[in-house]
């Protein structure tokens, strides 16, 4: 039987070209039982190879196979170092076999950073000017991965000739070649690619074409505007393709080009953003992309989904992103996990457009929040975290607490930490919320978040508010203390947590007279011995100030303080520590015990961290001084700048007088002073006298550097005033941003007009009741549960656009007013707490149903209440309507604006196409009957949209039908003969093995 | 941009390793080994795609072959698994019927193939006739020069005698 085996695997070596050992070290490892003996049979390998790669006269067919191995040791995860040498010189081969084994061994083995890389670039230039098409698509393929910035000059040249080489394969990577040089040094190739984008981008191969929309990609993303007047060749482009007019072999499940499809949707958002011109002369385009794409295979959906990328990154058009939210709508409906991340991906887009579009998915959302599935749940907060406001923030926030604790994984937990840290910043309903939030967040990923946060948060507990509410202020502090003392119990708290908290006990542990001093410095010594570890000292640091401001505060008040003897036994051991920092800080506090109440207090007052610490730069105090030591005969002080302008006056001397050598011995210039943009909080007049430095921490002094008004500026220090929200802006805070805040308020504003003109009163704020109760009826499931969360996450939606409306001016009062009773009622009737009350009131948060165009279109025809069109409308003429004329008739601005947009397209395509080089591509019928064609496209957008969200079930068999397969039976049969004589057997370990990939 | 394919089998074993950005060896071992842990242990139902280090994995699994690739915060997760099967239809089309076995014994050649679809992280062919075509004309071009080769051995092994 043995024998038997034996032979089955000499035949075997013959049928596989490789050698026999080979073949068996593969097997071997593929049945291996254990890690260890993977690595054992590997660790053979390595080093029988390194011993037969070094001997003389290898054959080179047999090094071929050397090198094989050596890649297969590399995948495995074993250096193989040791033999790159040989891999680089097998690249320069005479013999293409041989020279392409080299080619992908180092291609696999060396970065492009790599020291070997210089041997091999001779090579790669000599090859690049092979006569042997292959020669030059491997040595192309190497240059792609091998080249560096620095090697780019040697075969740039070559490469840039390949572009006109006759074999499309090799102007295509040559192509790629080019790309891949000007991700890494655009500087080098950018004057060879803006002469060859457009000769290169009118290649009659589609594939070259491709490759040149990866250049162009990057070039566009580095810089629109010069690429904007190229918007309508692409459009042409992208519309040729989806006219099926490249060749069937570029078709992919009956798609026409997808691949090329999405390169150029990318292309188009770039140029689309911000740009009203461009933006309008894609629109038809889009359209047709998203009409034609089958819905049912994934292909189509990549296309549907890259459509609505771009839709909502251009210049937003009223019935494409409605095609987008329906398809959106059913993407979130979907089974499919897929699609439902898709789905919420696309719904972050919309709701940076239209925010009210969120809440008619909010149980589709939710949903997904609770999904098993952790990429989705991922997804799906990053959505709540783009759509966070103030009045959800609790939730949101929560929920990512929630999901902040189940994670292990640090990377996205510091993401989600420095999240749930910025939203609290922002949105923080009340300073004890924040509070509360900001301890979770460091229990739980304490070493992931940056030591500003926790200065941030110790200003806020001295501060307080920044009003002048010192009962609110307290008692803030002894919330503050309560919760620190809780969390105290807790073992294994992060550094960050308790500075924090040995801070805060520090500072008001006994402030407000709930505590004795000696109870909170009992727990400070707990702190100490509790938490040994890498910080230790820093802890114990904390913990001895802490300590040494408990008892100075007692000093002051007149108070005996007795030591327990814990906290001496501690005193005593930090006396005698290694570190000098502890030391000083435990002497200090045992200087502390023998002066009287006055002195202690003007040394540690209490509450001081709250004061401002006013300098006077003038130094007055040093007036004597100074005189004593002029009438001494010491030089006067000269300012700094007079100093410096002495110097460059001299400097400029001594230039002239040693211009001609080349060497220059004056010193570098002075750096110029940072304008510093401060927003003073306290103002000094130059007469103050009086310095006072406290030595409390978090204050960072400050001094102006304009020496010129010296009266007004003075000095200041930066205590930036601490309000409830200083966090950052970002793109979310919507009213923020002026723009989007004016255009987003006067949308606001014009819907409130426009549903009460349209409504005539009765149906003002719930116009979407009906459906929101046939929508209840579809999904009778929905637990009280989720509909509560769904209205603490959703509910407020309107107070937003609400608050904003109210700014807008006095003009739309009326309408503010209107929304603003309805908002109230709306908040009452999503109460949270009562559960049953809101499920018993139907009108709480109606969504609309998009997918259900049957009503919608009922609803367009009849009147102009489509919040779409207004929002085009408004943002046509953005500059005139907040103003003057909120009550402008808007509603039919859309077909107008389609109608010359199309106008500018065909006089500017068509001069466009017919520079195009490519007959195939151009449409013969361009000028007129093609231009009834885009107008009914747009026309019927709305109208088909219905069919095109509907599930199409038609072609998915068709595409799968199409891939042609091999012999099936017969191909099957042979390999499992073959695979019998290698001497694996199906019935081993892993059957898997034989099946069918894409069975 | 695609920064890495890996192959990787339901076992964890590794099949092909591709890396368009650069890993040294050690973090090369990391990230499989944390990829491996997360994408093996998923359930059948769940997204084809891994949120991992700020960038997004998406996998798809043939038979009980696991094909990853790596791509940017940016792009299209459909798309990129319609690059994956693209890949596996055409090596499907080369072996014929593929299965894992195939690409165990000839890694070599999955990476030739690999090589013609994706180039420098950016998909290269959407047509499978022509990376068909050009493996095909690598292939007859590597069997002449075996012959020729083999010829050149034999006439010298001939000299030598």
């Amino acid at each position: 039987m043995e024998q038997l085996k034996n032979i089955g695997r000499e035949l075997a070596i013959g049928s596989q070209g490789s050698s026999k050992e080979f073949l068996e070290l593969v097997k071997a490892i593929g049945e291996a039982k254990s890690k260890a003996e993977e690595e054992r049979l590997v660790m053979e390998e390595i080093e029988m190879l390194k011993k037969k790669i070094v001997e003389p006269d290898v054959p080179r067919k047999r090094m071929k196979e050397y090198i094989v191995r050596l890649v297969y040791v590399e995948m495995l995860g074993h250096d193989a170092s040791f033999g790159y040498i040989q891999a680089v010189k097998m690249t320069h081969d005479d013999n293409l076999l041989l020279k392409r084994t080299g080619y992908l061994a180092v291609t696999l083995f060396l970065n492009e950073d790599h020291d070997l890389i210089i041997l091999i670039i001779n090579t790669i230039q000599k090859d690049l000017r092979s006569d042997n098409y292959l020669v030059c698509c491997a040595a192309l393929t190497a240059v792609c991965k091998l080249i560096n910035e620095e090697t780019i000059p040697a075969v740039l040249p070559q490469v840039v000739e390949l572009l006109g080489h006759q074999k499309e394969a090799v102007r295509k990577k040559a192509v790629m070649a080019l790309h891949r040089f000007h991700q890494r040094s655009p500087a080098t190739v950018a004057d060879v690619i803006s002469k060859l984008s457009m000769k290169i981008m009118h290649d009659v191969d589609p594939s070259v074409m491709s490759a040149c929309l990866c250049v162009l990609f990057d070039l566009i993303s580095a810089d629109a505007n010069s690429y904007r007047h190229l918007t309508n060749s692409y459009v042409c482009i992208l519309k040729q393709v989806v006219e099926h007019r490249l060749p069937k072999q570029y078709n992919y499940h009956n798609a026409p080009a997808p691949f090329i499809q999405i390169k150029l949707l990318k292309i188009l958002a770039l140029l689309g953003t911000g740009d009203k011109g461009a933006s309008n002369n894609m629109y038809n385009v889009l359209g047709d992309v998203l009409k034609k794409a089958e819905p049912s295979g994934n292909i189509g959906n990549a296309l549907i989904y890259e459509c609505i990328s771009t839709i909502t990154a251009i210049h937003p058009n009223s019935k494409l992103l409605e095609s987008a939210a329906a398809q959106t709508s059913r993407f979130l409906k979907s089974e499919s996990h897929n699609l439902k991340y898709m789905g919420i991906d696309a719904l972050g887009r919309i709701i940076k457009i239209n925010p009210d579009f969120a809440e008619e998915h909010q149980l589709a959302v939710i949903d997904c929040l609770e999904d098993p599935d952790d990429t989705l749940k991922r997804k799906t907060l990053e959505l709540l975290y783009k759509m966070t406001k103030s009045s959800n923030v609790e939730v949101i926030v929560d929920r990512m607490i929630c999901y902040m604790k189940t994670l292990t994984d640090s990377h996205y937990k510091t993401d989600i930490a420095s999240r749930c840290i910025e939203l609290a910043e922002r949105f923080a309903p009340s300073n004890q919320w924040f509070i509360q939030t900001m301890n979770q967040v460091f229990e739980h990923a304490g070493d992931l978040v940056p030591p500003k946060v926790a200065h941030d948060l110790m200003r806020l507990i001295a501060e307080g508010a920044g009003e002048e509410d010192e009962d609110a202020d307290s008692e803030l502090r002894s919330s503050a203390v309560e919760s620190y003392l809780q969390i105290l119990v807790e073992p294994k708290l992060p550094s960050l947590l308790l500075q924090v908290i040995c801070w805060v006990l520090g500072e008001y542990g006994t402030a407000d007279g709930t505590h004795s001093a000696a109870y909170i410095i009992e727990r400070l010594c707990d702190v100490a011995e509790a938490h040994p570890g890498d910080d230790v000292v820093k802890v114990k640091g904390y913990a001895i100030s802490a300590i040494t401001k408990v008892c100075s505060f007692e000093i002051a008040a007149g108070k005996k303080v007795h030591l327990i003897p814990e906290c001496q036994a501690f005193i005593d051991e930090l006396s005698a520590s290694h570190s000098t920092d502890l030391q000083q800080r435990a002497y200090e506090l045992q200087a502390l015990f023998a002066f009287d109440s006055s002195v202690v207090g003007a040394v540690l007052p209490f509450d001081g961290s709250a004061d401002d610490i006013e300098v006077d730069q003038s130094l007055p105090f040093l007036n004597h001084y100074v005189k004593s030591m002029l009438s001494k005969g010491a030089k006067p002080y000269i300012p700094a700048n007079e100093r410096q302008a002495a110097t460059t006056l001299a400097s400029q001397h001594v230039e002239s007088y040693v211009s001609s050598h080349s060497l220059r011995f004056d010193p570098y210039e002075k750096p110029q002073m940072p304008i510093m943009a401060l927003t003073p909080v306290t103002t000094l007049q130059s007469d103050d006298q009086s310095i006072d430095i406290s030595q409390k921490a978090t204050q960072v002094f400050q001094p102006s550097f304009d020496a010129d008004t010296p009266s007004s500026e003075a000095t200041r220090l930066r205590l930036e005033g601490v309000q409830r929200k200083w966090g950052r802006p970002s793109y979310n805070n919507n009213s923020a941003s002026s723009s989007a805040g004016a255009e987003r308020s006067t949308n606001g504003a014009s819907n409130g007009l426009d549903i009460e003109k349209a409504s005539g009163g009765k149906q003002g704020i719930v116009p979407q009741e009906p459906k929101y109760v046939s929508d209840r009826n579809k999904q009778p499931e929905i637990s009280a549960e989720k509909q509560k969360l769904a209205a603490s996450l959703f509910g407020g939606v309107t107070s937003k656009a609400d608050s904003s409306v109210r700014s807008s001016g006095r003009s739309q009062k009326q309408a503010s007013t209107n929304r603003h009773v309805g908002t109230a009622k709306r908040m009452q009737t999503v109460d949270p707490v009562d559960s049953r009350a809101q499920a018993s009131l139907p009108a709480a948060t109606a969504p609309p149903d998009l997918l259900d165009f049957g009503e919608e279109e009922v609803a367009i025809a009849a009147s102009s209440k489509d919040p779409m069109k207004d929002l085009e409308g408004l943002f046509d003429n953005t500059g005139s309507v907040p103003s003057s004329q909120p009550t402008a008739p808007v509603t039919n601005l859309p077909n107008i604006d389609l109608m010359s947009l199309y106008d500018s397209d065909l006089g500017l395509g068509s001069g466009l196409v017919s520079s195009i080089r490519v007959p195939d591509m151009i449409p013969e019928n361009l000028p007129n009957n093609d231009s009834g064609d885009r107008l009914t496209v747009l026309d019927g957008l709305v109208t088909t949209s219905g069919a095109v969200a509907g599930p199409k079930v038609q072609g998915e068999t068709s595409a799968s039908s199409a891939i042609k397969k091999g012999p099936s039976l017969e191909s099957s049969l042979e390999k499992h003969a073959r695979s019998r004589q290698v001497g694996v057997t199906p019935t081993g370990p892993h059957p898997d093995l034989f099946k069918d990939l894409l069975k | 941009m695609i920064h890495f394919v890996l192959l990787i089998s339901r076992q964890g074993k590794v099949r092909l390793t591709k890396w368009y950005s650069p890993y040294t060896q050690k973090e090369r071992q990391k990230v499989i080994r944390e990829l491996s842990g997360l994408i093996l242990t998923r359930g059948p139902k769940l997204c084809n795609f891994v949120e991992w280090r700020g960038l997004k994995v998406v996998y798809k699994r043939y038979a009980s072959l696991y094909f990853c690739m790596c791509i940017g915060a940016e792009d299209n997760e459909l798309e990129c698994l319609e690059i994956i099967h693209h890949y596996v239809e055409i090596l499907d089309r080369y072996f014929g019927n593929v299965c894992e076995l195939d690409l165990i014994f000839n890694f070599h050649k999955a990476y030739y193939i690999l090589d013609e679809v994706l180039l420098a992280g950016e998909l290269q062919e959407t047509s499978k006739k022509s990376v068909a075509r050009v493996i095909a004309a690598q292939d007859t071009l590597v069997e002449n020069a075996k012959e020729q080769a083999n010829s050149l051995t034999n006439i010298i092994s001939q000299a030598t005698k």
